[in-house]
């Protein structure tokens, strides 16, 4: 069974506050979730599914459906960190398929920025029985900045890419930020000021780094039958693909990501190849979490992302790949340090034709949202999926 | 060249799976867990292949040689630190940090060999310096 054609994106909602003070979590949930329902036409009492990870509250969806008054004969709280919310979309696509839910409501929340939270730089801590992994990383001291960087010092090492040619990731993204009123970055950046921001763990710069953000945001997936009566532009998916990629034993490949596989199999469900896609969102955790994903999806061949990215060939109008145009994580947002959902939210305005009038692209009719969630350079979660204007 | 000495490294939480691993690190040994159906090493160590789900597995002593896979200078941290990958001789890779050294001079595939460095309480970790 595949899940092309079997649901719509019918409604989404940004969070717009970038710093959460004054407001919970369970509320910036729920506030995410009427936004989304409200931009659909639907209620909260037409949702039957219910979807979230490990940002909610307490049990998740225990505590998400009684705190939103709902009641769903269907929840789903797989947590592949930041890409979850991708992976979302398409288990709630398999869910409508089946027959279990007709209208899938996905939140992400969080509140880093206002609780302080150590987000990148300090080793995570370990509550309860640790993994299995942890005694063998832990006391080494990984982070999620350093564990990025290790990919990225491997990916110079074989491949000769330079902190010039990632630098240019930021600088796109920054060209789209400017144009997001939102965006916690709205300065155009240059390559020179990427490389000469501070060393945070070689070769990462400061502006190699995604913003940290509190917010959230939702989707709304619903059937056909429903979207056809939805008076939204309609929002197909194509295909959807998730992978874990590990250290496989110690056969470890920093090279690459899951996105190799999940970027096939999507591609291949939806029956396009990556040229195909006049839009990408794609995960920016960090400016080399970009580089491997474009390479691994197929934009270009292993080892040339550099060259690709280089020259503005990812800005809206300039490049061949307009990616990211709110700013993405680089610029925009990273609420709860998890990007995936914001990746779902531009490529649904892109083709809806609701990007920024700077940075809409025309004829926008098939896009890919990409996520990576975990550690690229430890073990990630990898999730795609490709969504066409009907 | 002080830098594991101000550096202070937390204790493994060590499981029952893996004590005889750290309590090898103890008497200054590095062990890699073995496959005896398939033939091949793994690391971190499990009872069960990762490889081909056997539980023929034992541990081995590693010669303690290696090179580095890959590696990053941690230098938001309050003692900068270089954390990477080494690739071990008996094959699979390992997390680990690199000691004892000008953390401005590391490069991928440079050989390393293995030092005990002691935790806050709990064994020692193995830990590579440039051979
Ligand atoms: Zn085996």
């Amino acid at each position: 069974m595949s899940i092309k054609g079997k649901a719509y994106i019918a409604g989404i909602f940004e969070h717009p506050t970038r710093l959460a003070k004054d407001i919970s979590l369970a509320q910036i949930h729920a506030q995410c979730a009427k936004g989304a329902l409200e931009d659909a036409g639907l209620t909260k009492d037409d949702v039957d599914g219910y979807f979230c990870a490990g940002d909610a509250p307490g049990l998740g969806p225990m505590s998400m459906v009684e705190y939103m008054g709902l009641k769903v004969r269907h929840v789903d709280s797989t947590d592949t960190g930041g890409s979850s919310y991708v992976l979302h979309v398409g288990h709630a696509a398999e869910a409508i398929a089946a027959g279990k839910c007709k209208v899938a409501l996905i939140t992400l929340a969080g509140r880093p920025r206002a609780e302080g939270m150590a987000t990148g730089t300090v080793p995570r801590s370990r509550g309860g029985t640790p993994t299995p992994d942890d005694p063998f990383e832990f006391p080494y001291g990984p982070t999620v900045v350093n564990m990025y960087a290790n990919c990225a010092m491997r990916h110079m090492y074989e491949f000769g890419t330079t902190s010039e040619q990632l630098a240019w990731i930021k600088v796109a993204a920054s060209h789209h930020a400017q144009y997001n009123p939102h965006a916690l970055l709205k300065d155009v950046v240059t390559v020179e000021e990427v490389v000469n921001s501070p060393m945070i763990s070689d070769p990462l710069h400061r502006l190699d780094c995604c913003v940290i953000t509190d917010g959230g945001g939702a989707i709304v997936v619903v059937a056909p039958e429903i979207a056809a009566k939805l008076k939204r532009p309609k929002v197909k998916l194509l295909g959807s693909s998730e992978f874990i990629k590990t250290q496989m034993g110690g056969k470890v490949d920093l090279t690459y990501s899951g996105a190799r596989f999940t970027g096939a199999a999507a591609f291949a469900e939806a029956g396009v190849k990556p040229s195909d896609m006049k839009y990408a969102s794609i995960y920016d955790s960090f400016t080399i979490t970009v580089l491997m994903q474009l390479e691994d999806l197929g934009f270009c061949e292993k080892g040339k992302g550099g060259a690709f990215v280089a020259d503005g060939n990812l800005i809206s109008g300039v490049g061949k790949l307009p990616f990211n145009t709110d700013g993405g994580g680089l610029c925009s947002n990273h609420p709860a340090n998890r990007g995936g959902l914001t990746k779902v939210l531009e490529a649904v305005r892109q083709l809806r034709g609701e990007a920024h009038p700077k940075v809409q692209v025309k004829n926008c009719d098939l896009a890919i949202a990409h996520g990576t969630g975990g550690s690229l350079g430890l073990r990630h979660g990898s999730a795609t999926v490709i969504l066409e204007r009907e | 060249m002080a830098e594991t000495k101000e550096r202070k490294l937390p204790p493994p939480a060590i499981s029952e799976e893996t004590q005889a691993y750290w309590d090898a690190a103890g008497k200054g040994k590095l062990l890699v867990r073995k496959c005896t159906s398939c033939g091949q090493a793994h690391h971190y160590p499990r009872t069960i292949c990762p490889f081909c789900f056997s539980d023929k597995t034992e541990w081995v002593e590693a010669s303690g040689k290696g090179t580095i896979y890959s590696y990053s200078v941690m230098r938001r941290a309050p003692v900068p630190y270089a954390i990477g990958y080494v690739t071990l001789a008996e094959g699979p890779r390992m997390l680990t940090n690199i000691v004892d050294c000008d953390l401005d001079k590391l490069k991928c595939d440079q050989p390393v060999t293995v030092v005990f460095k002691p935790t806050d309480g709990g064994p020692p970790l193995p830990m590579f310096t440039p051979a």
